[in-house]
């Protein structure tokens, strides 16, 4: 191979090695420490003998027998490894900072999360277990968290000073817009269709808009690098799970915590409601999202995996549905609830579209399952146009009101994003695009769901008249 | 003659037990103490030792420890302990009486 051999490059084909090795699966870095050794002490004694080191390195990797064969047997002795656990091992993919102090700053962001929401009962707006949520916990909910949340990756991505005061203006001005308006009566939310319609929509577009200043810390000035968003989209996804998986575990808890102090004749419901749920909550956002970072490559990304399971089924949902629709001829009943249930399902074939992609090698070449996903987003086209017919003589026929517009506002850009994706999945099929394009195009897509956010929470209260 | 992989395999664990019965070793001296052994006629792969080891580790026969080899590096040394011990008298008794009855077959077919 190359003629100037010396130390050095010994050394570098010795690394390669066992970067190589790291990769396998059974074999953990004690293993490989081990391997070294051997293999080291195998070219002294080749090289004494008076091989040269490129030579004595080909026959001691030869003589430690094929990787493969070699990984297997650590497999079988070590069958545990192939259930990935979460090791944090020190020093296993980033040396800056330690884990352990990693581990501290984590606590402490989920613990201020957990008592930022306790910080509004010193101004006398507390949560109490038999009234209902105040409208004001409803509007600022994702500005207890995501603060903190944004403040964990400029600590962890060392965001530079000036980002980190941009975001902090973000989240100043989001501040700001939940809470100055004026909203009419609004002290309770259940009773929407007399209350300040405004105000619910603030409160379901902030964290949206919000959750793009999160991942603006995330993907730390690599966001206009394609990968920072994707890999953003990926934490999405991962966190939505382990933030389902805690909340179940934090159910099990709350029955429990109920459960014992009732044998013994108290009711928690005191500490239950206004403490464990809330600060829970919050905490979780923040402890989801660490074990998101941590676990990365340590356990199978589950996002994808649920898209490949859903993607068949909600395509024969929606096309029973259509030929059902078509067959008896019974048009669509536009509620309220209806609007946004569409909404929601365009949503959803977006996420599996946006999912897919996600998981998909962009090298690989089309098949049945990409197919199935173009069916799927063109079932949920059509679905959508009915609907969309629907609502619009909806419209025609009662006016505006601020519910009717954010809902046809989300349903035009969701269905922009569709009708594109599926032509971009047409040519992919047709082998005219690389599926790389049609990725390009749903991660560009994405701060446009967040500036509409935006858009509702500070322009519709006042185009309404905090109605 | 080398002998095949499945008796390999099987002579694996008495020899391991054998060597580090002598005094404590690590991984490369016992490759070598092996070859030495047997005349160079019991060819391991090298790296196949190790799943050995760590499994008799596990199965507390050995006990592992991290120490210093002579050049700096961390080497593993392995060390064979009370049930290790015991387990080496039961082998060292199963491989007599396999190795008694084929003798006594090949003496037999000697004599005949």
């Amino acid at each position: 191979m190359t003629p100037p051999v010396d130390g050095s490059s010994l050394d570098a084909q010795v690394a390669q090695w066992r970067a190589y090795l790291r990769r396998r699966q059974g074999i953990h870095s004690p293993d490989v420490e081990e391997l070294e050794g051997h293999l080291r002490d195998q070219l002294a004694v080749l090289t004494d003998a008076g091989l040269a080191e490129d030579e004595a390195f080909l026959v001691a990797v030869k003589r430690l027998g094929s990787l493969d064969a070699l990984s297997r047997e650590f497999a079988r002795e070590h069958s545990e490894r192939l259930w990935k656990q979460l090791v944090m091992a020190p020093g296993a993919e980033e040396p800056g900072k330690s884990t352990r102090t990693e581990m501290l700053v984590v606590l402490g962001l989920a613990v201020a999360a957990a008592l930022a929401v306790k910080v509004p009962v010193l101004f006398g707006v507390g949560l109490s277990p038999d009234a209902e949520l105040p409208p004001f916990y409803a509007r600022n909910a994702s500005l207890f968290v995501f603060p903190l949340l944004a403040a964990y990756f400029v600590w962890k991505r060392e965001v530079s000073v000036s980002s980190g005061l941009w975001l902090a203006l973000t989240f100043a001005a989001g501040a700001v817009f939940a809470n100055v308006y004026p909203f009419s009566n609004s002290e309770r939310l259940d009773n929407f269709p007399e209350g300040s319609d405004t105000q619910v929509l603030t409160t379901l577009h902030l964290p949206i808009a919000l959750w793009l200043a999160v991942g603006f810390a995330y993907a730390r000035g690599r966001w206009f690098a394609d990968g920072g968003r994707m890999n953003f989209v990926r934490f999405s996804g991962e966190l939505a799970i382990y933030y389902v998986l805690i909340a179940l575990g934090g159910g099990v808890l709350t029955g429990f915590t109920f459960m014992m102090f009732a044998a013994i004749g108290m009711n928690a419901e005191w500490f239950v409601g206004p403490w464990l749920i809330p600060c829970g909550a919050a905490g979780a956002v923040i402890i989801g999202s660490w074990l998101v970072e941590a676990k990365q490559s340590v356990i199978e990304n589950m996002a994808p995996v649920l898209t490949r399971l859903f993607t068949p089924l909600f395509t024969i949902l929606l096309l029973v549905f259509l030929v059902t629709m078509a067959w008896t001829g019974s048009p669509i009943n536009v509620e309220r609830e209806v609007l946004i249930g569409f909404d929601l399902l365009l949503v959803l074939v977006v996420g599996l579209v946006l999912y897919a992609a996600s998981a998909r090698d962009p090298e690989a070449p089309p098949d049945l399952f990409d197919g199935l996903q173009l069916l799927l987003v063109v079932s949920a086209l059509v679905v959508d146009a009915v609907a969309l017919a629907a609502i619009a003589g909806r419209i025609s026929e009662f006016g505006f009101t601020p519910n009717r517009v954010a809902a046809l506002g989300e349903n035009l850009i969701l269905l922009v994003n569709l009708v594109w994706s599926a032509r971009l999945y047409a040519r992919f099929l047709r082998h005219r695009d690389s599926f790389a394009v049609l990725e390009r195009w749903q991660i560009a897509y994405l701060p446009v769901y967040s500036v509409w956010a935006a858009f509702v929470v500070v322009v519709f209260p006042v185009a309404f008249g905090y109605r | 003659m080398n002998p095949g992989k499945d008796l390999v395999a099987a002579s694996a664990t008495p020899l391991v037990l054998a060597i580090l019965a002598e005094g404590d070793s690590y991984g490369y001296a016992i490759i070598k103490r092996v070859a030495e052994l047997s005349g160079g006629h019991l060819q391991w792969t090298d790296g196949m030792l190790y799943p050995v080891l760590h499994r008799l580790e596990r199965q507390g026969l050995l006990a592992a420890r991290w120490g210093a080899s002579g050049d700096g590096r961390q080497r593993k040394y392995y060390r064979i302990t009370k049930e290790g011990r015991t387990q080496l008298a039961v082998q060292r008794q199963q491989w007599q009486v396999v190795d008694d009855t084929l003798r006594g077959i090949w003496m037999k077919a000697c004599t005949a």
